[in-house]
């Protein structure tokens, strides 16, 4: 390994920089924004008020790249594992081990045990290259795993096979009684999807929430943990430079080389990464023309169907949501998360969204003035693409409000500041296109070796010398890193 | 009765007739068509012998019309269909036509067609098939606009030593045009191709036009009597010429439901077609990889057959024992008087001296069974100096 460039400057681009450094190369990583950090980053929306802009939870974040980039010796600090709330007469609190309180806890955690046995047996899956649809097969490296699933025992294996392809409905009301537990389940499973709970393959992508493990709140907010992944990679030696965008990528006799920036320079190196969406890799920055038409059919067809939307608050005293070190989860029921889905098909404004809060100053008191509170919350299902985009953040906005009134009565009037992105203004700020989460949907027929296509999915892309490395590849989204350091053990690989 | 026309349901709907259609059927003696990409087409006009040796000896008309046509244009016309196609674009000036191919993504022959450049911005491309959700996805990243032009544009070939002089009766200069060159007068486009490996010209015209270019041809071309020919005449030329169909000779990739029926234009024989040097195009590094490793199950041969039987869907045998291949087309070809056949037979076998084509041959309600010796033969099988000289001669 010579040289490489690294374009884009999320978790997925700084972990692959880091690792392919670490790995001996030469490396650059150039990042459109003047801030690193992609999803990760923490923005100021209101005077002293700060918050993460995008992402808010860590989650799932890559162990490997935790550890070998040290992560706290660079200063991240994150909260003890969140335990989570689901507000009513009667709150119930589910811990980050899965104990819950009222009357359901026997069958929930009889449920929890088995979805997280099945978890944790799928977990080896996300930290290797997807295995092949067909022709050459590293056995060597999927054997533990297929291993680890044949020792799961035939009846677990079977239980497996059953529930793999069914919808998260389904089991929640098969093996609960309590709504709101039911509903907990229900948005877990479809938070970052465009997916209600009675979706087919839902129950799959709990999972794969399961098999990453807990969630934390950032000290500093998520742009702290990029901060932190940005000195780590600057230390291992790879020079970072903001405020760069890949206009092109410079492709000779069918191999990318390098990269037109928008200064008007040119960046040569032997390997190319790109750490940004796939469709925009292929058909923005290498272009059709490089490509052969198949692969220019599959980048197009990939769906980009962001359906969450992100809201900041700024509260003048306590919410009254009750313990504020909680992520606070308000999706009463099954039904109330599959109604506020099943307008989004059309275009259209749920009556009733579901959420997700946090509140970040609970944690990190520097992020408000003192005596006030930032809340960022996931609301969710918000249309992409709705017809009059004005009247659809109005409407959203409104229906937000209705929900958290009704929890946190007179919330609004002690609301100094609000900020509300819908997936379309996620799209312009943060380059995520469709809103979507995961760099292109995330859901059983794109994953593994069909993410984001299978002309694709081993990390190489279909052109020589360039390599996919974000949300969009295999295993999906978040601040994670994971598909970066995956990227970066095959570019290694194949040097 | 029901207009079956105006059907919703396509599949109900007659077949279309082509422009030249009143004058064809007055001539069909049999009635005798075949269906051809939607179209009614003649497969003969009563003697298909005759008019096996009009294309030989006089000269022929067949209706081309319902050939797939797209037209593609625009500033990144060329840029565009050197992306898609096998051949260098660039090198095609206006006024020429290149014979070309192009695959899928794996190097798999997609189609094969004729390739017209009308202006630096403008080319007409001529198919068995129809492609026209390939082309527009070919065309993404490219300033150019493609679309079917099928049904407004009507043709005809004009085939056989005597087809010159048919066209200077008729009026038209045909003097300078050489093999794959094409010119424009008074509207109609004069290409100098066909399917027959003989002398011959294509003409193209708006489909309004279509019924006074038949009158004009078949009253001038009286004295040679020409006369129009089937698909089924036209077939047995193509074949002495050496000429491959879709369908026939090679599955188009899209059409093939069995993953390893696809051929590459390496296998088809193709493979002078690929510009290397030209840059990138769909396909180029599977093909690129099949040449660098060798890598062809298959190739396409011509085969002289022993013998007078045609050898149509004969097993190829080597050594008479091992099967390594099928005959694709095969004819009793009245020109060179041989059986002919094009095959698909194993790349490693393709060459063998040894090579034998089983044919049941179906004689008043029995079979013969005859295990003849087929020789690897050069194609085309046929190919008259005529086919090439300019000005032709006069006969
Ligand atoms: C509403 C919402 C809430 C979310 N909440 C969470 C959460 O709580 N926890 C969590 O883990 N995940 C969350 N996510 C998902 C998470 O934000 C993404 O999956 C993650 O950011 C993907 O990381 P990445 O490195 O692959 O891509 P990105 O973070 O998108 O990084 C790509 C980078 O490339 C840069 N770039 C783009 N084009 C160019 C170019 N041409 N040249 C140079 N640079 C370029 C961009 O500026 C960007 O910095 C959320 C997503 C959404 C939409």
């Amino acid at each position: 390994m010579r040289s490489a460039l690294v374009i884009g400057g999320g978790a997925n681009g700084l972990a692959c920089a880091f690792r392919l450094a670490k790995g001996g190369a030469r490396v650059t990583l150039i990042e459109a924004a003047d801030e690193i950090g992609g999803g990760a980053r923490t923005m100021e929306f209101a005077p002293g008020f700060r918050t993460s802009g995008l992402a808010h939870l860590v989650h799932g974040l890559d162990a490997r790249a935790a550890k070998e980039m040290g992560l706290e010796d660079h200063g991240f600090t994150a909260s003890a594992p969140l335990s989570t709330t689901l507000p009513g007469d009667t709150p119930i609190t589910v811990s980050p081990r899965g104990e819950v309180t009222g009357t359901d806890s026997a069958a929930w955690d009889a449920l929890h045990a088995r979805l997280s046995r099945h978890a944790g047996r799928l977990a080896p899956f996300r930290t290797m290259r997807p295995p092949r649809l067909k022709g050459r097969q590293d056995w060597r490296k999927l054997a533990p795993t297929a291993f680890g699933l044949s020792r799961a025992g035939r009846e677990d294996l079977r239980d497996l096979m059953r529930l793999a392809l069914t919808n998260i409905a389904d089991v929640a009301e098969d093996e609960l009684t309590d709504p709101r537990l039911q509903g907990l389940l229900a948005f877990d499973a479809t938070l970052g999807a465009w997916a209600g709970p009675r979706s087919p393959g839902t129950l799959l992508l709990y999972l794969n929430r399961l098999a990453m493990g807990d969630v934390r709140l950032p000290a500093g907010g998520m742009g702290a943990l990029a901060t932190a992944m940005a000195r780590a990679t600057e230390a291992a030696g790879v020079t970072i430079r903001t405020g760069t965008r890949a206009e092109r990528l410079i492709v000779e006799e069918g191999r990318a080389v390098g990269a037109l920036l928008s200064s008007g320079e040119e960046v040569r190196a032997a390997t190319i990464v790109s750490a940004l969406c796939p469709q925009a890799t292929l058909l923005q920055l290498a272009g059709a023309p490089a490509l052969d038409t198949g692969i220019v059919r599959r980048a197009r067809n990939m769906p980009f169907r962001g359906a969450a939307a992100k809201i900041h608050l700024a509260i003048e005293g306590d919410p009254g949501l009750g313990d504020l070190t909680h992520r606070i989860v308000l999706a009463p029921s099954v039904d109330h998360v599959e109604r506020a889905f099943n307008p989004v098909k059309y275009g259209e404004v749920p009556a009733e969204p579901v959420l997700e809060i946090t509140c970040p100053s609970a944690h990190d008191p520097s992020l408000a003035p003192e005596g006030r509170h930032v809340l960022s919350i996931i609301a969710q299902f918000a249309p992409h693409a709705p017809k009059d985009p004005a009247a659809a953040a109005s409407a959203f906005k409104e229906a937000v409000w209705r929900v958290l009134e009704a929890a946190a009565p007179g919330l609004r009037s002690r609301t100094l500041h609000e900020e509300l992105l819908m997936p379309s203004d996620i799209e312009a700020r943060y380059g995520l296109k469709g809103g979507s989460w995961h760099h292109g949907d995330f859901a059983v027929e794109r994953m593994l070796f069909l993410r984001p296509f299978e002309e694709a999915a081993g990390y190489a892309a279909p052109l020589p010398g360039l390599w996919l490395a974000s949300a969009g590849s295999h295993p999906g989204g978040g601040v994670t890193g994971t598909a970066g350091w995956n990227a970066a053990e095959q570019v290694l690989r194949a040097a | 009765m029901k207009d079956l026309h105006d059907t919703a349901r396509p599949w109900e709907r007659p077949l279309l007739r082509s422009p030249f259609h009143p004058r064809m059927e007055a001539l069909n003696r049999h009635s005798s068509w075949a269906p051809w990409s939607g179209w009614l087409s003649a497969l003969d006009y009563g003697d298909t012998e005759m008019e096996v040796s009009a294309i030989r000896n006089t000269a022929t008309l067949y209706d081309l019309s319902p050939m797939v046509k797209y037209r593609v244009a625009g500033p990144g016309a060329e840029a565009m269909l050197d992306r898609l196609t096998l051949r260098n674009v660039a090198k095609l000036k206006p006024g020429r036509v290149q014979y070309t191919g192009w695959c899928d993504d794996d190097g798999k022959l997609l189609d094969d067609g004729t390739l017209f450049r009308l202006g630096p911005e403008e080319f007409r491309l001529c198919c068995q098939e129809r492609h026209l959700p390939w082309l527009l996805d070919s065309a993404i990243g490219f300033d150019v606009a493609v679309e079917e032009v099928t049904e407004e544009i009507a043709a005809l070939s004009l085939q056989g030593p005597c087809s010159a002089s048919v066209l200077r009766a008729a009026g038209f200069d045909i003097e300078a045009l050489k093999p794959f060159q094409h010119d424009t007068q008074g509207g109609i486009l004069i290409s100098r191709t066909g399917f027959t490996g003989d002398l011959g010209y294509e003409l193209w015209t708006g489909a309004d036009a279509a019924l006074p270019l038949w009158d004009r041809l078949m009253e001038a071309g009286a004295p040679w009597h020409l006369r129009p020919v089937g698909s089924t005449a036209l077939d047995i030329a193509r074949i002495e010429a050496g000429f491959i169909v879709a369908g026939t000779d090679f599955i188009p990739a899209e059409q093939a439901l069995r993953e390893d029926r696809v051929l590459s234009p390496l296998e088809l024989g193709l493979g002078w077609m690929i510009d290397w040097e030209k840059g990138h195009f769909t396909g180029r590094r599977a093909l690129a990889a099949e040449r660098e490793g060798n890598t062809s199950r298959w190739a396409l041969v011509g085969l002289e057959v022993e013998g007078n039987v045609a050898a149509e869907g004969a097993i190829v045998y080597r050594g008479k024992r091992r099967e390594v291949g099928t005959v694709t087309s095969a004819i009793w070809s009245p020109t060179t008087k041989q059986s002919l056949a094009l095959a698909l037979v194993e790349a490693k076998h393709a060459a063998s001296p040894d090579l034998w084509v089983e044919i049941y041959a179906m004689r008043e309600l029995r079979y013969a069974k005859l295990m003849q010796r087929a020789r690897p033969a050069p194609r085309p099988f046929f190919s008259p100096a005529r086919r090439r000289a300019t000005p032709p001669g006069a006969v």
